[in-house]
């Protein structure tokens, strides 16, 4: 209860914080605006106005500060004039619509799931061969290491314009992305997860006569499950990330990646903003669900806390 | 044809050495660990440069890695200009302010409760948030030059900083706090002496986590717009030439820098933690 009320205070900061930065960052432009409008500005010219700061021009123009939450193409949105927009965009329009954010934000869903289980299934596929086999283990494991400090996604706008090159476009190039992102993360997590029943539970496994697929179905895989969930959760975001990032060469046809860049070629802001939430209403929602599966396996497995 | 037989008789011949390593006598020493991951690496170069010049794969599809070291060696200003752009100026200043400023929240976050409570679920969820989202945003506001790159880069590590210092000012057990207070310390005194010691693996778990996305953000933020220097618009300009050769040199770049920077970051853990049981042995 305590912790409630202790998230919703800092929620509310943030938003004060917010409404409170949107007054000097607007400030400028409402105030051009009603100028020309035939309002009195203090001070009347344009000039004087550069010179003052934001700050100053706030104290001059109280009366202009609601203007400022309601500006369009603002340089910061108001937070009601984004979750408005979130509301237009999702619920009021039609999902087939080219503006509604549900189309986008599934374009870009459907890559990231995609990519998702193409990466972990591949990833955990390595892990149980490295885990099996010394030579892998020795000669891929430190490349796989590697390669978690290589900020892989510069590859992203290459994969796409090579891949559309050879004829393959669509959701496949941006699926690929993602599942390079996700890919490394189980991996290693993988690794992790398998080798973690400790020398005691293989030499029991030993006494019983247990064969190495016995060892592995029934010790290394359960034992391994936490690791992989934990690996899951930072593969799905990355896989989001790849794929809005995917979006990004392409044009800006089709996508939540595609909206962000087309907000920032036409200056709406309020667009842009919004899409960015819809990611991240996303990103929660998987990781989030991830989250509840995970509880539930392990509860079954009998190994949640 | 004759090229691609080589390729997989250069590649069988790697695996078979690495497995003969593997299971020879020397497997454990440290030997054979430097080697092997070598051996697999040389033989993945030499069966591309192989495969490529054999099947006569087309430059815009993907160079041979031949092509990419001759493009890396005959533009090197070009490429020290844009590391010099996108990783000194963007992603290096932004980490210093991002990582700084974390640290200092996350020592308000855990000497008031009531922000703990608060501002740590708050700050895990956007930790797992798509924040190279926020780049358009960042550049409309500080322009296209480093600042705002460098503003990108400030936002994505803050978050995973502040969660990792957090719990790691946690760290310290209620008995070694006990200690301190019948020595009569005060809250600095085993802040220093105690707390922050002990936080130290945490916070250097956070910086390592920044130091990749810190290249992730000064990268992508320059996809959104950026001066005609820097590693991001190098990269999406030379794939709209279909100059695939140049892009690989960035990458190249790019992975040196972030092994580097991640390498640094580590032998300065290894330094500050040597009594963690993660590092003896």
């Amino acid at each position: 209860m305590k912790q409630v009320v202790a998230i919703l205070t800092v929620v509310a900061v943030i938003a004060l914080i917010w409404y409170a930065a949107c007054v000097p960052m607007n400030i400028k432009g409402v105030l051009s605006e009603l100028e020309r409008g035939g309002a009195e500005v203090q001070p009347p010219t344009a000039s004087a106005r550069r010179d003052l700061g934001e700050f100053g021009l706030v104290v001059n123009n109280t009366f202009a500060i609601p203007a400022a939450w309601e500006k369009k193409k603002p340089r910061l949105p108001s937070p009601h004039q984004v979750v408005i927009e979130l509301w237009e965009t999702t619920v009021e329009k039609k999902i087939t619509s080219k503006r509604s954010l549900i189309y986008h934000g599934w374009v870009t869903l459907s890559a990231t799931m995609l990519g998702f289980v193409i990466g972990t299934g591949l990833g955990i596929l390595l892990a149980v061969g490295i885990v099996h086999s010394r030579v892998m283990d020795l000669s891929v494991m430190p490349w796989a290491i590697v390669s978690q400090t290589i900020p892989i996604i510069a590859l992203a706008p290459m994969i796409i314009v090579v891949l559309y090159s050879v004829g393959v476009q669509g959701i496949i190039p941006k699926a690929i992305i993602s599942a390079y992102l996700s890919f490394f993360p189980v991996v290693v997590g993988m690794v992790k997860g398998l080798r973690s029943p400790d020398a005691m539970q293989l030499d029991l496994l030993q006494t019983y006569n247990a064969s190495r697929s016995q060892g592995f179905w029934k010790l290394r895989l359960p034992a391994s499950m936490p690791y992989l969930f934990t690996s899951l959760k930072i593969g799905i975001a990355a896989s989001l990330v790849g794929a809005i990032v995917g979006e990004l060469p392409t044009g800006a046809v089709a996508g939540l990646g595609a909206r962000l860049l087309a907000g920032s070629y036409y200056g709406q802001t309020v667009q842009i903003w919004s899409a960015l939430f819809a990611a991240a209403i996303l990103a929660a929602c998987l990781v989030g669900l991830l989250g509840l599966v995970e509880r539930m396996v392990l509860k079954r497995m009998g190994m949640a806390q | 044809m004759m090229l691609v037989i080589f390729a997989l008789l250069l590649w069988a011949f790697g695996w078979w050495l690495n497995s003969r390593l593997a299971s020879g006598p020397q497997a454990d020493s440290r030997i054979v660990r430097f080697l092997a991951p070598v051996i697999f690496g040389l033989t993945v170069v030499g069966a591309w440069e192989l495969l490529v010049r054999g099947l006569e794969v087309p430059l815009v599809i993907l160079p041979a890695p031949s092509a990419i070291a001759l493009r890396f060696a005959g533009s090197l200003d070009i490429l020290w200009a844009d590391f010099v752009q996108t990783i000194l100026k963007g992603a290096l200043s932004g980490y210093v302010i991002g990582c700084g400023s974390a640290f200092l929240m996350a020592i308000a976050v855990d000497r008031w409760d009531f922000l703990r409570l608060g501002l740590l679920p708050v700050g895990n969820f956007v930790a797992a948030l798509p924040i190279v989202g926020t780049a358009p945003i960042l550049v409309m506001w500080f322009g296209f030059d480093w600042h705002s790159k460098a503003a990108v880069v400030v936002v994505m590590v803050f978050f995973p900083m502040l969660v990792n210092t957090v719990a790691g000012l946690r760290e310290a057990t209620a008995m070694q706090r006990d200690l301190m207070e019948t020595y009569a310390a005060t809250y600095w005194q085993s802040f220093v002496k105690l707390r922050l010691p002990a936080a130290m693996p945490f916070i250097f778990n956070g910086l390592k986590i920044s130091t990749t996305l810190a290249l992730i953000g000064a990268i992508v933020a320059e996809f959104f717009g950026s001066p005609i220097v820097g590693m991001g618009f190098r990269i999406s300009t030379s794939v709209g030439q279909l100059s695939l050769d140049m892009v690989w040199a960035e990458i190249v770049v790019a992975a040196l820098a972030g092994t580097a920077f991640y390498g640094l970051v580590a032998g300065i853990e290894k330094v500050v933690t040597f009594w963690h049981p993660s590092q003896r042995g």
